[in-house]
């Protein structure tokens, strides 16, 4: 179980510098009044300016090749630039996906006319993506993709349908999963291709699909005889299936897996500090416990990745145990504290624990439920 | 890792492999005493490490100790081998030379024991309970009072009365009773009882953390090779959806909790760290209680027999999950330092 010994790595003064600048940063937006701290923003937390804001510093496409507008940092140093934000509860929804999974998919897969034009908007915090793989009948099983594009003259028509498509209606465009061959029920993952969408196109429809809060977070995307031109085409035309599995493993390890509810335990151990309730901030004390262990295995995992490893067992690891952190967070505030937690509440604490509780059924879904990932854990430590 | 510790790991694992077998265990836990094993890491140099070669030590590092202490919890080495690193680093404090001898370190929080001044020497009475491997010892560390200070001393345990007792893995937890038992004046030296203490503790329990990550590795290892091996319905028991579930969370656990302890190594390059002590051994208490059943879990009958090796992994972290403090323990510790925090102190605090 050799897997299961993930890498240490300690703070350098590179990253501690880094960190610095981002947390002096923060204190002035908040002071500002530019942002609210809330949980979940890397779903909910839409703001263009700030989005900007992060791309003139330079924590956009921070590990990038400069001629793309990247900052060739190292992985580590982005890193800390994003569990900072997180921490702080900053909205950083709208260059998320772009920044995370389309910047390294196009570094990866994509022709050098595909990066130049979209990595440097990316990285200015001007162009956001959605990720189109879910559909109405292919959940966790992707490889049910049915949306098909047909070859035409100079490119593909697209036709079919996505959805809990997460911040469509902000977003320029879509990495699509799709069918550029028909589907074989035995040969199930092969035929598929992944097309950049530009999701203004005609033909292309985006409806609201409302979160249980009444929010508006997702969609549904509809393709009708949507045109794409041969050049999106990503990678190799079938390739599809595993270009979109790598894709996944950018994805699964980040701090986003288990600091989406933070905000609220920070808030949690300022109040119990406040009121003088030692015996209770010792309850606190053992999330902190699960929190600073979930670190260092996602700094670990993060370590991995950098030097060219896929650690896809440990990544897989830590969002099924970082997810169910999130959910725990919001079970132990209510019990340690009277609340009356509400969406519009006007107490902070109370806003953070309605924030997320109502949230929460999210966080172990979306990115691979918790489910499919203990079957990846296990497949992976019975293969060793 | 460096490629001396990975060579150090390789010639450790070998050595734990090979003599500590499910007889061997077994023995030690009927009473025998470990010699073989004790000899051989004594002449490996490894009941000396991180101590100055000038002290007779074998030099190296914390770091390097934790190392062999995990693969002494892995294989359920039956020997008081961290007792004796930290009576081996409490004397490299104090200047005093090494000991390949089995050690007990004697230390009473709530009634010490007393130190008299009887002619050139001293004599000490007091008791001590759940001394680990206390009738084994050949050397004995004992803190205590004397009319104008603490004191430690370094004495024979010829006079001390033994009354054998065990923890839930059959290790021996015995009570130890001096009784005006003599003591030279050179091999008492003066301390700071509390930093002793609390010295004693962390270290304790960051010892304690990195033998049950050792442990609940070996753990995850022999319930995963078991799925593979035993079938029903007609198939091996890793291909149903619910063992696999079950699989998955002794991996998450135990990766969880080797590296917490690596981190809690780390941090304490120097001393203890006790903060990452804290976290590490709060941390790695909960995957003991997550494991240890999930474990027998998957084995059936067989893993609840005292044939099977199951058990002398899973009572050992279930005993050493309450030594040296219990989660709820640490996390009052812990929960001090939160106090202390600024508003908005905790990200800080933890990313520092
Ligand atoms: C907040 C949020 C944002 C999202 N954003 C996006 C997005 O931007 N783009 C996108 O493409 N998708 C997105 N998704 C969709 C997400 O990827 C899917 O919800 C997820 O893959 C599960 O699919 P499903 O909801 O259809 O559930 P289903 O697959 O139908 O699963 C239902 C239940 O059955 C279990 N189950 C299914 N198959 C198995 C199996 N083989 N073994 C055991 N249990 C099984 C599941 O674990 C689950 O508990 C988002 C989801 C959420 C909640």
């Amino acid at each position: 179980m050799g897997s299961l010994h993930l890498p240490i790595q300690e703070r350098s003064e590179q990253t501690e510098e880094i960190r610095g600048h981002v947390r002096e940063f923060l204190r002035q937006e908040r002071e500002a009044g530019t942002f609210v701290p809330k949980c979940d923003t890397w779903l909910s937390g839409f703001s263009p300016e700030f989005s900007r804001k992060l791309g003139e510093r330079g924590w956009i496409g921070m590990t990038w090749p400069k001629r793309y507008g990247g900052h060739e940092r190292s992985a580590i140093e982005r890193y800390v630039v994003i569990e900072e934000l997180l921490a702080a509860g900053a909205p950083v929804a709208g260059h998320w996906i772009a920044d995370r999974q389309t910047g390294p998919l196009l570094l990866r897969y994509g022709t050098e006319q595909q990066r130049m034009s979209f990595l440097p908007r990316i990285a200015r915090g001007e162009c956001y993506f959605a990720i189109g793989l879910s559909e109405p009948n292919a959940g966790s099983d992707l490889a049910a993709v049915r949306t098909r594009a047909e070859k035409v003259e100079g490119g593909w028509i697209m036709n079919g349908s996505k959805t809990w498509t997460s911040g469509a209606h902000h977003a320029h465009y879509m990495i699509t999963l799709c069918r550029t061959s028909p589907y074989h029920p035995e040969n199930r993952h092969e035929g598929m291709s992944q097309l950049l969408v530009d999701l203004s196109s005609p033909g292309v429809t985006i409806r609201p699909i409302l979160l249980m809060t009444g929010e508006h977070h997702f969609n549904e995307v509809f393709f009708e005889d949507v045109f794409v031109p041969d050049d999106m085409l990503i990678g190799q035309e079938g390739n599809g299936w595993k270009q979109g599995m790598t894709e996944l493993a950018f994805e699964r390890s980040g701090p986003e897996r288990f600091l989406s509810t933070f905000p609220l335990l920070e808030e949690l151990v300022n109040r119990l500090r406040q009121s003088g309730q030692k015996h209770l901030m010792a309850q606190a004390a053992k999330l902190v416990s699960r929190l600073w262990t979930l670190r260092h295995m996602s700094i670990g995992v993060a370590h991995l990745l950098e030097k060219g490893e896929t650690p896809d067992v440990a990544a897989a690891l830590v969002k099924e145990m970082g997810t169910t952190f999130e959910q725990q967070v919001a079970e132990v505030v209510r019990l340690l504290l009277p609340t009356s937690p509400s969406v519009d509440a006007a107490d902070r604490l109370d806003q953070l624990l309605a924030q997320s509780i109502l949230h929460a059924p999210g966080f172990t879904l979306r990115g691979g439920t918790t489910e499919i990932l203990r079957g990846i854990i296990a497949k992976g430590v019975i293969a060793k | 890792m460096t490629d001396l510790t990975k060579m150090l790991v390789k010639s450790t694992t070998k050595i734990m492999k090979d003599i500590c077998t499910k007889e061997f265990i077994d023995e030690a836990e009927r009473g025998r005493w470990a010699a073989e094993l004790w000899e051989v890491l004594s002449e490996a140099g490894m009941l000396t490490v991180a101590v100055p070669e000038e002290l007779d030590g074998t030099g190296g590092t914390f770091a390097e100790a934790y190392e062999i202490l995990r693969l002494a919890g892995k294989y359920a080495a039956p020997i008081p081998l961290a007792e004796t690193y930290m009576g081996n680093w409490i004397m490299a404090d104090l200047g005093l030379a090494a000991t390949c001898e089995p050690l007990a370190i004697l230390a009473n929080e709530g009634e010490p024991f007393q130190f008299k001044k009887e002619g050139a020497g001293w004599s000490v009475t007091g008791k001590a309970r759940s001394v680990p491997w206390g009738r084994h010892a050949r050397l004995l560390l004992v803190l205590g009072e004397t009319e104008t200070g603490s004191v430690l001393a370094l004495m024979s345990p010829t006079e001390a009365k033994v009354t054998t007792g065990q923890n839930l893995a059959g290790e021996p937890r015995d009570t130890m009773v001096l009784e005006a038992a003599p003591v030279a004046d050179e091999h008492l030296f003066a301390v700071d009882a509390r930093q002793v203490h609390s010295r004693l503790l962390s270290t304790g329990a960051l010892c304690r953390s990195v033998m049950m990550a050792g442990a609940l590795e070996r753990i995850a290892e022999l319930t995963v090779k078991y799925t593979t091996e035993r079938s029903q319905f007609g198939r091996p028991l890793h291909r149903f959806q619910a063992i696999q579930h079950h699989l998955a969370s002794l991996a998450g656990e135990t990766a969880a909790a080797n590296t917490a302890a690596s981190y809690a190594v780390a941090a304490s390059r120097r001393g203890p760290d006790e903060k990452a002590i804290a976290m590490a051994k709060i941390r790695i208490n909960e995957a003991a209680g997550i494991v240890a059943p999930v474990a027998h879990q998957v084995h059936g009958a067989i893993g609840f027999t005292h044939e099977h090796v199951l058990h002398q992994c899973t009572r050992r972290v279930l005993a050493w999950r309450d030594e040296w403090g219990t989660e709820t323990q640490w996390a009052e510790k812990l929960a001090e330092q939160l106090m202390l925090l600024e508003e908005n102190g905790l990200w800080p605090y933890l990313s520092e």
